[in-house]
């Protein structure tokens, strides 16, 4: 299959493909190309050039930073997977990496591709929701960041317009008694996630002292289960108790907004989250060291 | 719009002009004429256009040519020394990991990148490692026998 004909060129800032982003209208970024290009191969988009941010030094890399961990948007999945950093300090992000797609689609993809495409079959997004990740968005008049709330707005839509750039995510650094973890029931075929579930807790004197439950996969954005969460805290996590709060995760999903296919209609999806959110929990609760 | 890149696959360095639309793994087979690169789905799915770009594995499908411009590729033309078939070569061979042929170039370059990362892995482990290629003839049994006997023989060789 080949892709419409577009013009290419290649950024070696930020500013440089901000300044590129402008000057050519309808053009489009290009970081890993692992949803970008399949997506021009089906013809589903035609841009009139692509801005190839890939060989951006400043962008990539994992580092610490006034007590939170800061992602360049270039920084591969396999990079995410194997960084110890992060299987430490935001587990369940490093864990969600190393299940996407296949080792050489983790080579080449990036963190910063990941969350702008916004697929909702996507991991990235409902961990770093989990997580609470700030983004780090850059355009021709400065810089801005925006929270995970705001970041993902809809079905492929995210808070970066048009002509920016997404820079950076950064996490809040783990601390101890709490641990992190992501559930996925991947699509057989695609590998993509049906379900996703990232939760993370914080034990403190034998009970649970702050939940984040997030589940993606199965909406067309990532959303929070805030019911899941309230049911939890001030609970030891007890597996009887993890399975409890689980179960209230139909609360925070909107039936006319949970999605289906072929594979798994958006009724199986709904009645079978509570088993995905309740594996995050039990894996997060096991790691509160 | 053409765009002049430089590649340097398996060791020879190429200077060629092409349209910013052009797969990798088109520039491989039909502008050097390396054909041992395949294309199955097309779709970054069967891993058969499977080569090590910057010694990494990669989709050359799922790639333009212009993202490897000064990059260095190596295909299954370039695995083999002079006189000796590489160890996963052997392998596959001795242990019958073909049949058609057609997913074996990609099957044992991602073959190379999971020994890269992990030197001595479990059957179950190569089966994880091996997750983006698809083999429509051998049910992957001996494809599994041969990275393990591939593991084997280049530790053999190197402790
Ligand atoms: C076979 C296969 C299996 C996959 N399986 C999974 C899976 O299981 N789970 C999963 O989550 N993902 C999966 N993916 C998608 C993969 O994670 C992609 O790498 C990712 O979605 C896109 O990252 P990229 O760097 O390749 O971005 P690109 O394809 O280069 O870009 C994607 C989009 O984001 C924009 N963009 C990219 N970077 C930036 C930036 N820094 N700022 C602003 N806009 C930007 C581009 O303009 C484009 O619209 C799979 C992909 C393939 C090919
Ligand atoms: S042809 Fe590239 S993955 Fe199938
Ligand atoms: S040997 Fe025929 S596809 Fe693998």
């Amino acid at each position: 299959m080949f892709a419409p004909q577009f013009d290419y060129y290649r950024a070696s800032s930020v500013a440089e493909a901000a300044a590129l982003l402008e000057q050519h209208p309808d053009s489009k970024v290009l970081a890993g190309g692992h949803s970008l290009i399949p997506v021009l191969k089906l013809r589903l988009a035609a841009p009139s050039a692509l801005i190839d941010i890939g060989r951006i030094d400043g962008i990539r890399g994992i580092r610490e930073e006034a007590g939170r961990i800061v992602i360049g948007a270039l920084t591969t999945h396999a990079e995410i997977a194997a960084s110890a950093t992060l299987q430490s300090g935001a587990t369940a992000l490093s864990e969600a990496a190393g299940m996407i797609g296949d080792p050489a689609v983790r080579n080449r993809g990036t963190i910063g591709g990941n969350v702008a495409h916004a697929d909702p079959a996507s991991d990235l997004p409902a961990v770093l929701r989990c997580l609470g990740a700030e983004f780090s968005i850059a355009g021709s008049s400065g810089t801005r960041t925006v929270d995970a709330a705001d970041f993902f707005e809809g079905l492929m839509t995210t808070a970066v317009e048009e002509h920016e750039i997404l820079t950076s995510i950064s996490l809040p650094s783990g601390s101890g008694g709490q641990g992190s973890a992501y559930a996925k029931f991947s699509h057989p075929a695609s590998r993509y996630a049906v379900i996703g579930a990232a939760a993370s807790v914080a034990v403190a004197d034998g009970v649970c002292s702050a939940a984040s439950v997030a589940l993606g996969g199965l909406v067309p954005a990532p959303v929070r289960a805030e019911a899941v969460e309230d049911a939890l805290v001030g609970k030891a996590l007890s597996a009887g108790a993890i399975a409890d709060a689980a179960r209230c995760v139909g609360d925070s999903l909107d039936d006319d907004e949970v999605l289906g296919d072929v594979y798994a209609s958006a009724e199986y999806r709904s009645a079978v989250a509570h088993v995905w959110v309740g594996r995050a929990l039990t894996a997060a609760a096991a790691r509160c060291g | 719009m053409t765009i002049p890149v430089s590649i340097t696959v398996n060791g020879r360095r190429y200077d060629r002009e092409v349209e910013p639309r052009l797969l990798l793994v088109h520039f491989i087979r039909d502008v050097l004429g390396l054909t041992g690169t395949k294309v199955g789905c097309d779709t970054s799915q069967c891993g058969s256009c499977t080569i090590l770009l910057d010694g990494v594995s990669a989709k050359a499908c799922t790639c333009l040519a212009v993202q490897a411009d000064g990059a260095s590729v190596t295909t299954i033309e370039g695995l083999a020394g002079d006189s000796e078939l590489h160890p996963l070569q052997e392998s596959f061979w001795n242990k019958h990991g073909l049949q058609c042929g057609y997913c074996t170039p990609g099957m044992i370059l991602a073959s190379h990148e999971l020994l890269r990362c992990n030197a001595d892995p479990s059957a179950e482990e190569i089966r994880h490692g091996l997750e983006g290629n698809m083999c429509r003839c051998t049910g992957y049994q001996n494809i599994v026998r041969a990275v393990r006997d591939a593991a084997e023989t280049m530790q053999g060789g190197t402790s």
